[in-house]
């Protein structure tokens, strides 16, 4: 019977299948970090198990962690002591721990794939809603809860019911200035918030194979965005010239045998979907969003639909244009912003500060708008000094810090001041995410530069 | 950890119409610090409980003693962004022990049953009648049977079926949870470990 690319790596790792229930399915590779893995070792310890296959997970200090000085010891004793605790959990159980200044460091899903810990046809889960990046790989990936990753930790297995499949399809070329996040954007803004709760979504088409690696990641990454279980999208030569010679990633007669299993890692002709969407390339434009969900996002050149013309949650709509202060109607382009954001596990790869690179080039900053800019891990750091990029932001006036989620979650210090406006290249406008009464408008980093050196919502195409 | 066992539950309950509420605002991320679970019912719903002063917020809902219940009755769409169990943490602690629906997001459902809330997933109809029983009168009680998978408006001709898979159901009538399950099936993950190609 003809599969699809999520039937394939799915079946392969049920272990047993439970009548009306879950399936019970293996988990290959595992990653923790210091918000969500506390209590799950707590469960451990109160049962008195150990971690089965330590080898499989991987801990990294990333949500709560300072951006500046980070070699000095952490002044918030509580983010102190979730790093602390993280260090002896993984210390205790022998799993491999990249903390605070170690070179490997940073964010959970942009360090998974730099060192081949993230592979073509695993299943990957952690502790974060945002794990779905790693569907980039053709990898089976998405966010659990605290019951889950103690559930991995002992036993290296979770129970889930099997989602439903969806496809999107995007043929046709880009337009100019168009990114990975406008793509995502604009198929949010589709298909709402809620559009594929309840499935897994593979991504297809002539837009997603002419996507770079870190592309296809910003697009599967913001998958939880529309409710799916996560994204992926089937490896190509592009991916395994990616994995090649990383740490992780097998070698020699081992790679022989995954090769194998590689192979097979494709939607077969005449495969069903439980759903499909079929956009164009050429329908998308540079985006932004309006609103505190990431579906309210529009074509950075239209004006806030009007409360008339949504379809449902009225109410719900009005309430959030209050909250950002905005009006029906308004045209987004020219309104005034306080802050930037570059970074996080959507775009805080090397990719997303070249891009920002090549419009804040030449020019300076809006000296009305705070910048942050922090690199998704240290191997991002390294790169943006060895590119020469470093002297580039230095010369525009921008200030580059140490890598972390930083303001995405805003639980360091890295807060967005009431009632402020902040383009960002993260992931989630919901009220407060990025600091009690913050207002965030999602774009992509080129979008973010274009405020940047403008002080206000730009075209970036004006700048190109 | 196993959890108080779930069948039947009648009470009041607490209405929140309002959609798409994410678990940034059940509990914003400022409060995830803890490395135990203990205390998350003091931050639910922070932000709209407290201003930034700490003043209370008189007009929302928690803070109007005409509501109370151990259900939480929410608009469509509830639970979606982040997979932070603190959430469901939140809810159960703050003394929560279903909340009802007419569409959860994932995660978040899953968490649910994992810490032993109910989520109950009603019609958008249904939903609309319990909002409207309860605004008629705040002592409106709703009943949920999860044996017989009914939700019903007490004194009213009001109930529904509701889904919930059938190994969910006896954990939750159990208190039974997935990590005793497991465990009792190592040997068999061990040998699928083994012959793992990755
Ligand atoms: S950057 Fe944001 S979304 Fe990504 S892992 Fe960190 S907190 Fe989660």
């Amino acid at each position: 019977m003809a599969k699809t690319l999520f039937d394939k790596v799915w079946d392969s790792h049920v272990v047993k299948r439970i009548k009306n229930g879950p399936d019970v399915l293996f988990i290959d590779r595992h990653m923790i970090h210091e918000v969500t893995s506390p209590v799950a070792f707590l469960g451990l310890k109160n049962r008195r198990i150990s971690v089965l296959y330590p080898k499989r997970t991987f801990a990294t200090a990333d949500h709560n962690t300072p951006t500046k000085n980070q070699h000095l010891p952490i002044t918030d004793p509580e983010s102190k002591n979730q790093l602390e605790a993280l260090e002896k959990n993984a210390n205790e159980h022998g799993i491999s721990y990249w903390g605070l200044g170690h070179k490997k460091n940073g964010i959970v899903h942009v360090v998974g794939p730099e060192y081949g810990i993230t592979q073509p046809g695993a299943t990957i889960v952690c502790g974060d809603s945002h794990t779905s990046t790693h569907g980039a790989f053709g990898a089976i990936a998405f966010g659990i809860g605290t019951s889950e990753v103690e559930m991995v930790l002992a036993t290296q297995c979770i129970m889930q019911p099997k989602p439903k499949k969806m496809r999107i399809t995007i043929d046709g070329k880009l337009n100019n200035g168009v990114t990975p996040k406008d793509i995502a954007l604009f198929i949010i803004s589709k298909l709402t918030t809620s559009g594929a709760t309840g499935y897994f979504v593979e991504y297809h088409g002539e837009v997603f194979r002419e996507l770079s690696m870190e592309g296809r990641m910003t697009v599967c990454n913001l998958s939880i965005e529309m409710g799916a279980r996560g994204g992926m999208i089937a490896p190509d030569s592009k991916t395994f010239e990616y994995i090649k010679d990383r740490e992780f990633t097998p070698k020699g007669d081992d790679l022989l045998k995954t090769k194998k299993y590689w192979g097979t890692l494709f939607t077969d002709k005449g495969a069903k979907f439980d759903k499909e969407f079929f956009f164009k390339g050429s329908e998308i434009d540079p985006m932004i969003t309006f609103g505190t969900n990431p579906g309210m996002g529009i074509s950075i050149t239209k004006s806030i639909p009007k409360a008339k013309d949504v379809d449902n949650g009225k109410l719900t709509y009005i309430k959030s244009l209050d909250y950002m202060g905005y009006k029906e109607g308004e045209s987004m382009i020219g309104k005034p912003i306080d802050y930037v954001f570059i970074g996080s596990c959507t775009n805080g790869r090397i990719e997303d500060f070249r891009a920002f690179a090549s419009i804040v080039s030449g020019r300076k900053r809006s000296k009305n708008v705070t910048a942050w800019l922090v690199p998704g891990s240290h191997k991002v750091m390294e790169a943006i000094k060895n590119e020469g990029l470093l002297e580039i932001f230095k010369d525009a006036e921008f200030e580059l810090r140490e890598p972390g989620c930083s303001a995405c979650l805003a639980m360091n210090d890295d807060k967005i001041p009431p009632g402020k406006y902040a383009v960002s290249t993260s992931n989630r406008n919901f009220e407060g995410r990025q600091g009690p009464g913050a207002r965030t408008l999602l774009a992509s980093p080129l979008v973010a530069a274009a405020a940047a050196i403008t002080g206000k919502i730009t075209d970036p195409r004006s700048l190109i | 950890m196993s959890y108080d066992s779930f069948k039947v539950l009648k009470s009041s309950a607490v209405p929140l119409p309002i959609e798409n509420v994410d678990t940034d605002q059940i509990i914003p991320a400022r409060f995830l610090k803890a490395t135990e679970r203990k205390g998350f019912g003091d931050n639910l719903f922070r932000d709209w409980r407290f201003n930034q002063d700490n003043s209370i917020k008189n007009d929302f809902v928690l803070n109007n003693p005409t509501y109370s219940g151990s259900i939480l009755v929410g608009g469509n769409n509830f639970g979606s962004g982040s997979s932070r169990e603190h959430a469901a943490w939140a809810i159960y602690d703050y003394g929560f022990r279903c909340v009802v629906s007419s569409f959860f997001a994932d995660i978040f459902k899953n968490n649910c049953l994992n810490i032993g809330v109910l989520p109950v997933e009603v019609s958008q109809s249904f939903l609309n009648h319990i909002f409207e029983a309860i605004y008629n009168d705040a002592k409106t009680e709703l009943k949920i049977d999860l044996p017989k998978q009914l939700i019903s408006i007490c004194n009213s001709k009001y109930s529904e079926k509701f889904k919930i898979n059938s190994y969910k159901k006896e954990n939750m009538i159990n208190g039974y949870d997935d990590i005793d399950y497991l465990c009792s099936m190592k040997s068999k993950i061990k040998e699928f470990e083994s012959k793992s190609p990755l």
